[in-house]
Order: structure tokens, then sequence, then C-alpha cells
């Protein structure tokens, strides 16, 4: 079997059952309260992390290149209350954009 | 701040504000569009690593998570199964105390819960979120169906195209998902504890990057959400 099948067969099989660990496992369960003071802030805390890990995350290394005025571009959108799609091809127009020019 | 203690409030919203699939699809049409690109981005780019059409559009249609299939079929190329493996894994850790808070929604037999549990992604999750922190599953079920169908379908489109598409960085695709969470990180910011783990979040992320795989900043950044335990 080819690697590439390999990884795929690997990775989808982890990722299908880390999916399924609360519905299947916890399903119908309460989480103790400390538990949940925790998981109320995952979503602030990981959407931040991949907001900045997709921004300026290279290969082991701090990129600083033309995403960063897309997505200053976006933030501006977000301040307008622009819809989503708004947002997003903003970011991918000016980043587009900059990368033309530069 | 203590919303997320009682559980009895849902039922209260569940009957004043009903929710629907068809709301949960309404609502992220407009990621869905981004998705379908990305769909088809990731035929593209996974083709340079050595993935043909089929192998793209079964890894769309098994994992369903972007970044990881990015991660695995980028790091496939240089870092070898293993590190691929474990690079989207990692990545897809999050999905674990993910699904918990939204477990105790889903209801029928082990089959349905885990068939459901797949339409799990960042966005779906977030949409879903509702102002007294806890989770609508008509709002998850309904967007992640949309959000599936755009990403399988458009990584077939993509497929299709094969890699006469050029470079997905030319068209500053790059920043569009960045764009996204930060629009979907907004309305999460909630309270100051909110803004707290958020900023938390950001900065592990950040200073990690630098000495750890892709994916283990992500899931490091989890260690923010402690500061739910310190007293205000």
């Amino acid at each position: 079997m080819s690697s590439v099948w390999i990884v795929i067969i690997l990775v989808g099989a982890a990722t299908v059952c880390l999916k399924a660990v609360g519905p299947v496992l916890f399903g119908g369960r309460e989480l103790p309260l400390a538990l949940s003071a925790v998981l109320f802030l995952l979503a602030p805390a990981l959407l931040a992390a991949l907001v900045v890990t997709q921004a300026v995350g290279g290969d082991r290394q701090i990129v600083l290149d033309e995403r960063l005025l897309g997505i200053g571009a976006a933030a501006v959108a977000i301040v307008l209350r622009l819809p989503l799609l708004a947002v997003v091809i903003v970011a991918a127009a000016v980043t587009a954009g900059v990368r033309a020019l530069s | 701040m203590r919303a997320w203690r009682s559980g009895s409030t849902s039922r209260v919203i569940g009957s004043t504000t009903r929710t629907t699939y068809r709301e949960g699809a309404r609502r992220i049409a407009p990621i869905g569009a981004a998705a379908a690109v990305f769909g088809a981005s990731f035929a593209v780019l996974s083709h340079t690593a050595g993935f043909d059409g089929l192998a793209a559009i079964v890894m769309s249609a098994t994992t369903f998570a972007g970044s990881a299939q990015f991660a695995a079929a980028s790091v496939l190329e240089t870092g070898g199964v293993a590190a691929a493996v474990a690079a989207a894994v990692l990545l897809n850790a999050r999905y674990a105390p993910i699904s918990v808070t939204v477990g105790d929604q889903f209801r029928g037999s082990v089959v349905r819960r885990l068939l459901e549990a797949q339409l799990i992604v960042d966005e779906s999750w977030a949409l879903s979120r509702r102002s007294d922190g806890r989770y609508d599953r008509r709002l998850l079920v309904g967007g992640g169906l949309v959000l599936y169908v755009c990403w399988v379908g458009g990584t077939a489109l993509g497929a299709l195209v094969g890699d006469r598409l050029g470079d997905p960085e030319r068209y500053g695709l790059d920043a569009a998902f960045p764009a996204l969470f930060l629009a979907l990180l907004v309305p999460q910011v909630t309270s100051r504890r909110a803004l707290a783990a958020a900023l938390a979040g950001g900065v592990i992320a950040l200073v990690l990057i630098p000495f750890v795989p892709a994916g283990v900043p992500i899931v490091a950044a989890t260690a923010a959400c402690f500061i739910g335990w310190v007293r205000t």
C-alpha cells in the first residue's frame, strides 16, 4: 500500500474517533462543572490560535507576508459588519493584489 | 457569566426560538463557498504531494478537516508517513474536547451519533454556539452537512481541474482561512474571560510556532481555557 493511502486511512480513522468522543462516549452525560468552565473557553482560545497559526505560521517559523495585509483588511471588514463571504473575499483579494504588485 | 451552568435554559430557549437544520445551513452558506474553493485547492495542492484525485476525494470525505488534510499532505512530502499522521492527528486532537462540548446535545443510536459527530468541524461548531454558552445540534448538523457537501464537492472539482489551477497563493486563498477564523472569533468573545482565553491562546500559538511541528501550537493553545478556573 502506498504511503498516501496509509496516511489517509490512519488520519481518517483517528479523526472519526476524536470527533465521536463527545457524542458517543459522553452523550447525554453532564460534564463536571469545573470541566464546563474550562470547555466554555475552548472556542475563543482555539479560534485565536487558528487565526495566529494560519496568519503568520510557516514551516517552524514566523512568516510575515502579504497574508497579514489581507487579514488586516478583513478585520476592517469585520468592524464594518460586512457578511462573512465579503470578509473572506476582501482578505483574499487584498492578499492577491499586494502579491501581484510586489 | 454563569449562564452555562443551568442546563434547563436550553429547553426554554429551544421552545421560544426554535432552530432548524435549514437555519444552520443558511447561516453557514457564505463559508460553504469558501470551503468549496479550499476543497478544490486541497485536491490541487495534495496532487503535488503524490495524492491522485481519488485519494484527495477519499481523504476529504473521511477526515473532513481542512487544516489537518493540508498538514498531512504537506508533511508527507518532506517528513514521511509517521510525521504526516502525527501532524494531522495532533491538529485534530482538538476535536476530542470540542466534541465533548456538544456531546450532550446528540441523541439516538450509537451509529447515528457517530455519523452526526463527523459533521463537527471548527466552523459548524462555532456557528452552533448560542449566547448562553450551550450548543445547538440542529445548527451544527445543518451547517456541517452544507460544509461537507461543499468540501467534498470542491475537492472533486479540484481533482478534475488537476494542477491546471495554478498556485492558490496567487489568489490570496491562504489569507482567507485566518480571516474566516477571525470573523468567527469575534462573536465568541462574549466576556472578559473569553477575551483573556483568546489572547492567551493566540500568544501560546505564536510563541510555539518556531519550536514545534505544525498542529502542536493549536493543541497547546487549548491550555488557555484553564483561565476558566481563575476566580474573578
